[in-house]
């Protein structure tokens, strides 16, 4: 009975949730979608690297590197022939990249499908090593694609990046892509695979004596955890209209392990709670880049201010919330409602 | 008929040789020991066994089968279970989940179906769910099912452990030190246990354990190891008389005297 009620709540809640999706996109104002479509993105990022980082416990720092492959893929087939050729004007692009164009749906899954299949080559090499050096190994990988991609023109178009991609990109792709990925992995990680992989992540010797095939269920964390990347990178592609190879650096990466971090490893409703977050501290901070006056005292603006303080913000959090928002809790319904009884009681009393 | 047969095994590490030429075989059903000073190879025979450690030179046989190159996840599902000296649970994971773990091989349904719960997999899940639950009364850690696995005291975490192993379905079971860390009531409890699930599940137990009352209490056949040879076999009264094993454990000049 339970289990149906939680069902039914989530579908109710779903609905709500896209009635003010729909409400956004018509009546909100440009620069608040921008945001709400960064924050969608970064849910699916954080959401992805939780399931590798997190909940497999194989430090991957290798999410840029998948970014890049989707936002490439995807924006080299979804651009119409004549965009491409505009673009492409010191090296033509090899065919038949430079004649084909599909629609925005089928280039994203095409861009994920493709940072999947790196996600496998990754995975698979990186069952010999562990902790630290697995870290440095997908790092490597990340860099790999990004000096790959500066330096195949008649693919990439080089440094010069790809510009003016069309937008496709709105609330209803972004978080509809994100609620797809919060249900995909929180499904997963809930099934069987979920706690063989959770088995991993505690203690990878016991599991493999238990019968759990490491080398399967590693690479199916990167090869999921890097489609999803795959997916969001075709996104924000088509969000900010331009990308290039270097916008794909460890930086990137770093934000999203920021994200990860914040939210809790091993939970979902944390890291969503903080992509959100982020993304809408990102934009709000600006505020102490510009210049201000405090006690007659003029400052000027600063840009980078911004960075400081999201470094001070994961220095508290490591300092004082070692497990993030909420270790690796989970929203539930149940917990909602018993929490909402046992209030009830004692204010009853 | 041997159920697992080792044949002239030896595993180096660099140049000390761990495991050094063993023969040895388990017949089906038996409870046997495997003791030894520190060092002399116990727990390193059980990674053999078990494809943790590939063989520098020797075969396994086990029911006939060569499993020698097999890696662990695989001599798990052929029926190999093992428990481990210092205890390797799930830590963050419920008690159940970590029996769950163990019956995951056998899991016919793909990603996919799992993720959108599809009717074989919701088969399967819940018949692997009921198997874990009934195991999970059997070693009466059935009120516990729902506690993280790193908050049971210690005697129920070493329970767990067999649980788990045993939700692996199978034929011969490792223990590495099962009594270790028990007071003389835990151990004498762990003794009739470990023989009752010996009888339940129709196992074949090898067990390595420093206890001398639980060695000499169980074991119908026990092994004797050191500096990775084997030194003595035989039933537990003619393992206490052995003079290269009292050499072994006390000296050479312990025998003259006692």
């Amino acid at each position: 009975m339970y289990k149906k009620r939680s069902f039914w709540l989530t579908v109710f809640s779903l609905v709500l949730f896209f009635l003010f999706i729909q409400y956004a996109q018509t009546h909100f104002d440009a620069y608040i979608i921008r945001i709400m479509n960064v924050a969608a993105i970064y849910v699916i990022l954080g959401v992805s690297l939780n399931l590798i980082n997190g909940f497999t416990g194989q430090f991957s720092l290798g999410h840029a590197g998948f970014m890049a492959i989707g936002a490439y893929t995807s924006a080299l087939l979804y651009m119409s022939p004549e965009l491409k050729a505009m673009n492409f004007f010191i090296k033509p692009l090899i065919w038949p990249l430079n004649e084909i164009q599909i629609p925005f749906l089928s280039a994203l899954l095409a861009g994920g499908l493709l940072a999947a299949c790196a996600g496998f080559l990754v995975g698979a090499p990186c069952m010999r090593v562990k902790g630290d050096y697995l870290a440095i190994v997908t790092y490597g990988f990340s860099e790999i694609i990004r000096v790959l991609f500066n330096n195949l023109q008649s693919i990439t178009n080089g440094p010069l990046g790809l510009k003016g991609l069309p937008t496709y990109t709105n609330l209803w792709w972004s978080w509809g892509w994100a609620v797809f990925t919060v249900f995909f992995i929180k499904r997963l990680i809930d099934s069987s695979y979920g706690r063989a992989l959770k088995a991993i992540r505690d203690n990878e010797e016991a599991a493999e004596a238990m019968g759990v095939n490491l080398f399967y269920h590693k690479t199916l964390a990167f090869v999921v955890g890097a489609f999803f990347a795959g997916i969001a990178g075709g996104l924000l592609g088509s969000l900010v209209m331009t990308i290039d190879p270097n916008a794909f650096n460890i930086m990137l990466t770093f934000q999203i392990v920021l994200i990860v971090l914040l939210g809790g490893l091993g939970s979902i409703t944390g890291t969503v709670i903080s992509g959100v977050m982020i993304a809408f501290l990102m934009e709000w901070l600006r505020i102490v880049e510009t210049p201000m006056k405090i006690f007659g005292i003029t400052i000027p603006g600063i840009s980078g201010m911004r960075m400081l303080i999201f470094s001070l913000i994961l220095m508290v959090a490591v300092l004082f919330f070692r497990h993030g928002i909420l270790g690796d809790r989970e929203f539930s319904w149940e917990a909602l409602f018993s929490a909402f009884k046992k209030r009830h009681s004692t204010e009853g009393e | 008929m041997a159920i697992l047969k080792l044949d002239g095994v030896t595993k180096r590490f660099g140049g000390l040789i761990a495991v050094n030429n063993v023969s040895l075989e388990l017949e089906e059903g038996e409870l046997s020991g495997l003791i030894g000073p520190n060092g002399a190879g116990k727990t390193t025979i059980f990674n053999v066994i078990t494809g943790v450690y590939p063989v520098d030179s020797g075969k396994i046989l086990f029911m006939n089968q060569d499993i020698t190159r097999k890696r662990p996840h695989e001599t798990a599902a052929l029926g190999i279970a093992r428990t481990f000296q210092n205890i390797k649970l799930f830590g963050k994971m419920s008690v159940l989940d970590n029996v769950r773990v163990a019956c995951h091989y056998r899991l016919r349904a793909s990603v996919f179906s799992a993720v959108f719960s599809l009717p074989n997999y919701v088969k399967q899940d819940e018949e692997l769910t009921r198997e874990s639950l009934r195991l999970l009364e059997a070693v009466g850690l059935y009120k516990l099912k729902n506690d993280r696995a790193s908050s049971l005291p210690y005697g129920h975490q070493r329970k767990l452990e067999i649980a788990r192993a045993l939700a692996t379905k199978p034929k011969i079971l490792l223990l590495d030190e099962p009594a270790a860390g028990m007071n003389p009531e835990e151990t004498s409890e762990l003794m009739k246990f470990i023989r009752r699930i010996r009888d339940e599940f129709n196992l074949t137990i090898l067990l390595i354990e420093h206890d001398m009352k639980v060695v000499m209490g169980i074991c119908e056949r026990i092994t004797v190891l050191d500096h990775g040879c084997v030194i003595a076999r035989g039933s537990p009264g003619e393992i206490q008389s052995n003079p290269e094993v009292i050499k072994a454990y006390l000296g050479s000049g312990a025998y003259a005297r006692s």
